[in-house]
């Protein structure tokens, strides 16, 4: 609560061409902005966004790993799988408090997602039909994740960059879990290294979409690196990861399913990378937009969780009140 | 027996932007002005930080240190929390 009622603190709420270029003075010289710190309101209106849609991923992302708990074939995976899933809540909840630093209530946040109006990962709208999509989500899914989030804990914002470093700490053995898995069905029968191959198929080019639009066509894109909340572009990102990611699938002899993949020594400033083929950026959009396979059932699963947690939530808030009202007669009682 | 006795207030100093508040000590104070105003005094003569919190010391609420084995060793025993739990072969690379 120690940031709200302060927005602007106080002698700044105008936003001058002289606060604005002293805000930018401070980010330039690589200062942290603190929840109390004077900032222009689209800087705090562009990180409720940004941290509320990553705290929405995290949530919404417990789904789809979700579904295979009760079915993991070991017990070693099931532990490893449960773990997984928890961190991810976790995950989920160190956001929303970054995100409440800054005036909005997770009340708010809830709502906007259940309504449709806040977006989270596009990723999370694919299904998970067999076991080996676990381990693609671990290995391609976390791996684009960690990608995109170890240049966050070096955002401008504090609090954001914080979270970040808690999750990316934790974060490191999601993707390992993951590999790990792929890497035994790679190995194995012919059904389950066919498994691996027919998951990687499938989850590949979701996973490069989800480093957002080409630099191009990304609105948000000029100003967040102005304000360093981002530190690379979509497409630098994207690069790191399809460069760090094909040779771990030659490693385990998968095959990336991407007929232009090549290997360009000219690429990176002449260290080397690989050219890649064309995103399908019209399902990107539709599935972004609610039409991917699983939106309506993440959604769905979503509000079932609130209104079935209603009852607990007014329980323990009545609770809370009958003991307080107890504490204070008591206290009457013994004056 | 009404002693008024003026409260105890918990004080959290941010060395730098960036980083968390870190708890540094206590002290007494009527009122949260006060409070903010001795914190200064008392904890930041040489430049400790650039931003003080400080909390009414009954408003903390602690774990009880007799019941530490039972809420903390639950964690002991989940090496798979950890990425070091799972055969990833060295020659992958950093992951």
């Amino acid at each position: 609560m120690y940031s709200q009622g302060l927005i602007g603190s106080g002698s700044e709420n105008e936003e001058s061409e002289a606060f604005l270029a002293r805000f930018q003075a401070r980010i330039d010289a690589e200062e942290k902005i603190e929840p109390n710190d004077a900032m222009p309101l689209a800087y705090r209106k562009t990180l409720i966004r940004q941290i509320g849609q990553h705290a929405h991923s995290e949530i919404v992302g417990m789904l789809p790993e979700g579904n295979w708990i009760t079915r993991a074939p070991t017990l070693r995976r099931k532990m490893a799988l449960l773990a997984k899933v928890q961190d991810e809540g976790g995950h989920g909840l160190y956001l929303y408090s970054a995100a409440e630093t800054l005036g909005v209530s997770r009340e708010e946040m809830t709502e906007e997602l259940l309504s449709g109006r806040a977006k989270y990962s596009s990723i999370f709208n694919y299904p998970t039909p067999t076991w080996a999509d676990i381990g693609m989500i671990g290995w391609l899914v976390d791996g684009a994740a960690i990608m995109n989030q170890v240049p966050l804990c070096r955002c401008s914002f504090g609090p954001y960059a914080r979270a970040m470093v808690r999750v990316c700490r934790e974060e490191s053995f999601h993707q390992r879990q993951g590999y790990e898995i792929v890497m035994t069905l790679a190995e194995g029968t012919d059904e389950q290294k066919e498994m691996a191959q027919d998951s990687l198929n499938r989850w590949w080019w979701p996973a490069l979409m989800m480093f957002g639009p080409h630099d191009a066509d990304s609105s948000n894109s000029d100003q967040s690196m102005l304000w360093k909340i981002k530190r690379f572009t979509n497409d630098e990102l994207r690069q790191k990861f399809v460069d760090a990611t094909v040779p771990q699938a030659e490693k385990i002899g998968l095959k990336i399913p991407d007929p232009d993949l090549k290997w360009n020594p000219e690429k990176n400033d002449g260290a080397g990378g690989y050219d890649f083929g064309a995103l399908d950026w019209d399902e990107f959009w539709r599935v972004v937009k609610g039409g991917g396979p699983m939106n309506r059932d993440r959604i769905a699963a979503r509000k079932a969780a609130w209104e079935n947690g209603r009852w607990v939530r007014e329980a323990a808030l009545a609770h809370a009140a009958k003991r307080e009202e107890r504490a204070a007669t008591a206290k009457v009682a013994a004056e | 027996m009404a002693t008024h006795l003026t409260p105890l207030w918990e004080v959290f100093i941010r060395s730098r932007n960036g980083l968390n508040h870190k708890h540094v000590g206590s002290l007494h104070a009527a009122d949260g002005d006060l409070a903010l105003q001795s914190a200064r005094d008392v904890y930041t003569r040489r430049e400790e930080g650039n931003s003080i919190w400080v909390v009414r010391s009954e408003q903390i609420l602690a774990s009880d240190p007799d019941k530490a084995a039972e809420t903390f060793e639950p964690a002991a025993d989940k090496v798979y929390r950890h990425p070091s739990f799972y055969d990833i072969p060295d020659d992958v690379g950093h992951m």
